[in-house]
C-alpha cells in the first residue's frame, strides 16, 4: 500500500514540474515587451519601466528568474497583483472558498440526481425512464452552460422570481466572514433569514454548474450497472433467491460504484472550469470570476499565480482520486 | 448466436446473405442507430445553410436596422416576417446572424479538429513507433496537458496571444491534443506488433512508410469518432470563448459572442438569448449523437 502511494507521488512530481514551467513561460511569451503589455495604451515612463521590471524579476537570465519562481512558489508567494498591489495568494485565499461552496453544492447535486437516475435507468434497461435518462443526459453533456444559466435565470429569477438574479446574500444582511463559506458564516451569524438568503443565491448558480457532471455520472452509472448486471455472481445471487433490491444494492452497486468514483473524482476539473463560466454569470465572488477579470485587466501576475494554483488543486484532487481508486480496488493497487 | 459451432453442416439459408461491403456494413450499424442518423442530417443541414449563407440569408449579418431595435420574432405580437427570428439591440437580423454563425461555428470545428488531429496523429505516432525517451517525453507533456481543465488553458493561451479568432482556435486545438495523442499511441502500440507490420519491416519498409502507410490507416476508427466529439468540443468551447469576450470580436456573428452581447437585454428580449443558444445545444447535441453511432459502427468490441 506505502509503494503504491509512494509511486503515484513521485508521478505527480514532474507533472507539477510542467505545470512551473507552463505558468512560467506563460508570462513570458505575451508577445512584445511584457510591461508595455501590462501598461496598456497609457504606456509608462522610462523609470517605471526599470522598476517593474526589477520587481518582476524580467532583468534576470531566465534560468535564475524560473529559479526564483519555483523558490517563491514554495514559500506561498505567487507575486503581487499589478492593479490592488495585494499578494496574488492573499486574494486567491479569500475568494476559495466561493468557489468551493458552489462548487460542492453542485457536486452534489450531480452525484444526488446523476446516481441514482443511472442506477434505475439500468434496473428498467429499456423503459421509458431509461430512455428519458439517456435523451437528458446527452442534452445536459451538449449544454452550453452560460446559456443554460440564462435560461434559468430567465424563468426562475426574472419571470417567476423564485430566486435572485446574481451574487452570494442579499445586501440588507451584513455577515462577518468568519470561515468564509456564506452557508456556514450566515448559521453562525444568528441572523434570521440569512441562511435562507444565502441558500436561496446558491440554488442556480449550483444546478447550472452541476449540469454536466450530473449528465456524465448519470451515463458512467448506467453503463458501468449494466456491465456489472450481467455478471455470472449476480445471476447466482439472484438464482440463490436474494431479494431483487438487496441484489442490486449490495451485490451490484458496489462494484458498479468504483469506476464511477473514479469518474466524480475527474469531474474536479470540469467544475472548475465550468465555474469561470457559471461565477462569471451569476456575479459570484469565486475564483473564476477573478480570473477573468484579470485577463480582462491584464493582471498579469495574477492570471498566472491563478492558473497555477487551479492546476495545482486539479493534480492533487487527481492523486487522492487515484490513490481511493487504489484503495477500493485491490486489483489496481497490486497491478505491475 | 446460436449453435454456430456447428459449421459442417450448413444448409445456404445457414449460411446467409452475401458479405456486406465494408461500407454497407457500417452503413448498417450507423442507419441502425435513429439518433446518430438524427444527428447526420442535421449536421448536413446546418453545412448547406453555412455553404450558401450569403443567399439564404434575408439580411446582412452586420447591417443595423435602426427603425428596428429589439424587434419580436414573426409569431410573437409586435413582431413582423421580415425578421423571422427577430432583431437585436442594434437592429441586427438574429436570423442572419445565426446562418453566418452557423458557416464560422462549423469552419472553426474544421479549423481545430484538422489542426489537433493532424498533430496528434503525428505525436502519437511518433511515440507509439519509436517507444522510449520520446514516448516518455511526449506523454508526459500530454498528462500535463490533461491535469489542466481545458477551458481554462484556452483562456490563459487566448489572454497571452490576445482575443481574436485564430488565436481561440489555435487555443482550442492544442488543448483538445492529448486525446488524439493518447488514442494513436494506444492503437499503434498494438498494431506494432501483429503480423503484417513485422512482414512489411521485413521486406524493408522505411520508418515513414511503415508509420503511416501501414500501421496508421489500422489505427483510423477511433480516431475518426473522437474527430466527430472533437466538433462538438470546439464549437463548445469556441462559444464559450466567445461569450467571455475572448473569441470572435464584435461585429463577427459568432453563436457566443451574441449571447454575450445579449446578456443586458435577458429581462426584455427573451429571443435575443434564447435562439443562439438553441443553435449552439441544437449543434453539438448532433455532433455528439452522430459520434455515438460511429462508435456502435467503428468499434468491433461494441459489435455483436
Amino acid at each position: 500500500m506505502f509503494q503504491f502511494i509512494f509511486k503515484k507521488l513521485m508521478l505527480v512530481v514532474p507533472t507539477f514540474i510542467g505545470i512551473t514551467l507552463l505558468t512560467f513561460t506563460l508570462i513570458r511569451l505575451i508577445p512584445g515587451d511584457p510591461i508595455e503589455v501590462m501598461a496598456g495604451e497609457r504606456g509608462v515612463s522610462p523609470e517605471r519601466h526599470a522598476q517593474l521590471r526589477a520587481e518582476l524579476g524580467l532583468d534576470q537570465p531566465l534560468l535564475i528568474q524560473y529559479k526564483d519562481y519555483v523558490v517563491n512558489i514554495f514559500h506561498g508567494d505567487l507575486g503581487k497583483s499589478l492593479i490592488t498591489k495585494t499578494p496574488v495568494m492573499e486574494e486567491f485565499a479569500s475568494l476559495f472558498p466561493a468557489t468551493v461552496e458552489l462548487a460542492t453544492c453542485a457536486a452534489l447535486f450531480a452525484v444526488l440526481v446523476g446516481l441514482p437516475a443511472g442506477i434505475i435507468a439500468a434496473v428498467k434497461r429499456g423503459s421509458i425512464f431509461d430512455h428519458s435518462v439517456m435523451t437528458f443526459s446527452l442534452t445536459g453533456y451538449s449544454m452550453p452552460i452560460f446559456w443554460w444559466a440564462l435560461l434559468l435565470m430567465l424563468v426562475f429569477s426574472v419571470n417567476l422570481g423564485w430566486t435572485p438574479v446574481s451574487g452570494r446574500l442579499d445586501v440588507t444582511y451584513w455577515i462577518d466572514e468568519v470561515t468564509g463559506f456564506m452557508l456556514i458564516d450566515t448559521l453562525l451569524s444568528g441572523e434570521e433569514g440569512a441562511f435562507a438568503s444565502a441558500l436561496h443565491h446558491l440554488v442556480l448558480p449550483s444546478i447550472v454548474l452541476g449540469t454536466i457532471p450530473m449528465a456524465v455520472i448519470a451515463r458512467m452509472t448506467r453503463s458501468s450497472m449494466l456491465e456489472v448486471l450481467s455478471e455470472d455472481y449476480i445471476r447466482t445471487a439472484r438464482s440463490k433467491g436474494m431479494a431483487p433490491l438487496r441484489v442490486i444494492v449490495v451485490h451490484a452497486l458496489r462494484n458498479a460504484l468504483i469506476p464511477v468514483i473514479t469518474v466524480i473524482g475527474l469531474q474536479v476539473g470540469i467544475l472548475l472550469s465550468g465555474a469561470i463560466l457559471t461565477e462569471t454569470i451569476f456575479a459570484w465572488p469565486g475564483i473564476g470570476k477573478w480570473l477573468i477579470e484579470s485577463i480582462a485587466r491584464r493582471d498579469y501576475p495574477v492570471v498566472q499565480g491563478g492558473i497555477m494554483m487551479v492546476a495545482t488543486i486539479i493534480i492533487v484532487v487527481n492523486l487522492i482520486v487515484d490513490i481511493l481508486y487504489g484503495v477500493v480496488n485491490p486489483r489496481i493497487r497490486h497491478n505491475k | 448466436m446460436s449453435d454456430s459451432t456447428n459449421t459442417e453442416t450448413l444448409s445456404p439459408e445457414q449460411v446467409g446473405p452475401q458479405p456486406q461491403t465494408p461500407l454497407q456494413e457500417f452503413w448498417s450499424y450507423f442507419s441502425a442507430n435513429t439518433g446518430a442518423v438524427v444527428g447526420l442530417v442535421f449536421i448536413v443541414t446546418m453545412i448547406i445553410v453555412a455553404l450558401s449563407a450569403n443567399w439564404l440569408a434575408p439580411h446582412s449579418p452586420i447591417e443595423q436596422y435602426r427603425d428596428a431595435l429589439l424587434m419580436p420574432p414573426a409569431w410573437v405580437e409586435g413582431g413582423s416576417w421580415t425578421y423571422v427570428l427577430g432583431t437585436d439591440d442594434v437592429g441586427r437580423d438574429i436570423l442572419s446572424r445565426l446562418m453566418h454563425g452557423a458557416r464560422l461555428s462549423l469552419f472553426i470545428g474544421c479549423l481545430v479538429v484538422t489542426l489537433s488531429l493532424g498533430m496528434g496523429i503525428l505525436l502519437g505516432l511518433v511515440a507509439g513507433y519509436f517507444q522510449g525517451a520520446v514516448d516518455t517525453a511526449i506523454m508526459r507533456a500530454v498528462d500535463i496537458m490533461l491535469a489542466m481543465p481545458s477551458l481554462l488553458l484556452a483562456i490563459a493561451i487566448v489572454a497571452i496571444l490576445g482575443p481574436s479568432l485564430i488565436n481561440a482556435s489555435m487555443a482550442i486545438a492544442i488543448v483538445s491534443l492529448p486525446h488524439y495523442v493518447r488514442l494513436t499511441r494506444a492503437s499503434t502500440i498494438a498494431e506494432l506488433s501483429k503480423d503484417y507490420v513485422v512482414s512489411s519491416r521485413v521486406a524493408g519498409a522505411s520508418h515513414l512508410r511503415l508509420m503511416f502507410i501501414t500501421i496508421l490507416p489500422n489505427c483510423l476508427a477511433p480516431l475518426i469518432v473522437q474527430a466527430t466529439l472533437g466538433f462538438s468540443n470546439a464549437i463548445l468551447d469556441m462559444a464559450a470563448l466567445g461569450f467571455l469576450g475572448l473569441g470572435a470580436q464584435p461585429p463577427t456573428p459568432e453563436w457566443g459572442s451574441m449571447l454575450a452581447d445579449a446578456l443586458q437585454f435577458v429581462q426584455r428580449a427573451w429571443w435575443v438569448v434564447t435562439f443562439p443558444g438553441l443553435v449552439i445545444l441544437l449543434t453539438v447535441l448532433a455532433f455528439n449523437l452522430m459520434g455515438d453511432g460511429l462508435r456502435d459502427a467503428l468499434d468491433p468490441k461494441l459489435k455483436q
